[in-house]
């Protein structure tokens, strides 16, 4: 029931913004879609399988702006390019991009938990408080104080982090000090490229036990 | 203590100027800091981009991060000690305040007074000529004085009185509602300039605090 309220909650968003293309009306089944397509990678209910991050509750406007990222090739790290940039292509059309993001940002998001739990106290100092000496500034201030991201009306397309895997966290805040995704999520290359690996494994650690 | 508009007008001044020479003398002393390079104040003047915006019109984040364009010197000074001495509360910037060298200070509230972009806009403008009026014309009825008074009839301030121009819509709400929270907090023996503002804050109403701050919030 759950879910069928979901999908027309979805259909009537889509609906309303496109009321007919060429050859008569269409409806896209954002949810049909997510679990026959997205699932393959990230998990039969969207939580994140392997090295393919957690969807369900990450926010809407960060799942969009990802997507045209891929479309793009602004977002250009190994398995983006290697799996996302097809699976984002021009073949999904605008309007499935915004009802996919939507559909993902309303599932509930369950915690990866699988940091190092002995590192999870300096991450969340780091994430609070920054570190001031080396110009890294506080996660919070636009992550949230719990990491849930911001979802609010002119907000910046900032993502959830609370929960993610470790191994996706660690991964991305690697990648921008390796040159990638440098044009995709500005200021965090800046950001990133400052930290060091025991600060990655940190961080990565302490959020992937924030619910 | 029954005060008319008309008077608060002088009055206001008076009161503002025996604070601000109050804590100038401290200001000037605490600048006196370790000599840096160009390189150091690049690399913290990106740090404080990093939220505030390398445009200094500031981010709407988890929380709102004010616009730092265009805004007074010597107001952005004031705030960096109020953090470091407690004056005004703010886990993240008290930590900021205190990693930055006493000596840069003037440098990076010169840079940020330099910038002049748009305002980042967002608020409701159906409240916008209420709040105009506010701004302009004071609430006389609540004994609240005219905005323009202090901040200037462009609300771009003028030496410790904070420009307001183009500031993030959720950041006033946010900072007159919670003013005597967050700012002022150094006690009797360390008053600073905010003491002006505290009663004016806690005489608007709710609406009102919208209406000014979408005001506000277009202003180029």
């Amino acid at each position: 029931m759950k879910r069928l309220k979901l999908t027309l909650a979805v259909v009537a968003l889509i609906s309303g913004s496109v009321p007919a293309l060429a050859g008569g009306p269409r409806i896209v089944y954002a949810e049909k879609f997510a679990d026959r397509n997205c699932g393959w990678c990230h998990g039969p209910s969207l939580q994140g399988f392997f090295k393919a991050p957690r969807l369900a509750g990450q926010t809407s406007r960060y799942l969009e702006n990802q997507l045209l990222n891929f479309r793009s090739h602004a977002r250009n790290d190994p398995l983006a390019k290697q799996y996302m940039w097809g699976a984002a292509a021009n073949h999904l059309s605008l309007q499935m991009v915004h009802g996919l993001s939507v559909y993902l940002s309303r599932l509930y998001p369950k915690p990866a938990d699988d940091g190092q739990r002995a590192l999870a106290a300096r991450g969340r100092a780091i994430y609070r408080g920054g570190i001031p000496e080396a110009n890294i500034p506080a996660c919070v201030a636009c992550h949230g104080p719990d990491a849930q991201g911001a979802a609010a009306q002119g907000a910046g397309q900032i993502p959830r982090l609370g929960g993610l895997s470790y191994y996706y966290l660690k991964r991305r805040l690697e990648q921008w000090g390796e040159g990638y995704n440098a044009t995709a999520s500005r200021p965090m290359p800046d950001i990133a490229s400052k930290l060091s690996v025991n600060e990655i494994d940190a961080l990565a650690s302490y959020l992937s036990f924030v619910r | 203590m029954a005060i008319i508009p008309r008077y608060l007008r002088l009055a206001l001044p008076a009161a503002v100027l025996a604070i601000v020479f109050a804590t100038v003398g401290r200001a000037a002393d605490a600048d006196k800091g370790t000599p840096f390079s160009q390189q150091q104040l690049q690399a913290k003047i990106q740090y404080c981009s990093s939220c505030h915006q390398p445009s200094g019109q500031g981010f709407l984040g988890a929380t709102p991060i004010p616009r730092l364009a265009g805004q007074q010197p010597q107001y952005i000074k004031n705030q960096l000690h109020a953090f470091i001495d407690r004056r005004r509360v703010n886990f993240y910037m008290f930590k900021v305040a205190h990693s930055l060298n006493p000596a840069m200070l003037t440098a990076i509230a010169d840079h940020f007074h330099a910038l002049n972009p748009p305002p980042l806009g967002g608020g409701p403008p159906n409240l916008v000529d209420a709040g105009k009026k506010i701004f302009e014309d004071g609430v006389p009825d609540a004994k609240i004085p005219p905005c323009s008074t202090c901040h200037g009839p462009e609300a771009k301030g003028k030496g410790p009185f904070p420009r307001l121009a183009g500031q993030l819509y959720p950041y006033i709400v946010k900072t007159l509602t919670n003013f005597e929270k967050e700012r002022g907090q150094g006690g009797p023996q360390n008053p600073d300039t905010s003491a002006i503002m505290k009663p004016i804050a806690h005489g608007l109403t709710e609406s009102q605090i919208k209406a000014v701050a979408a005001y506000l919030s277009t202003l180029g």
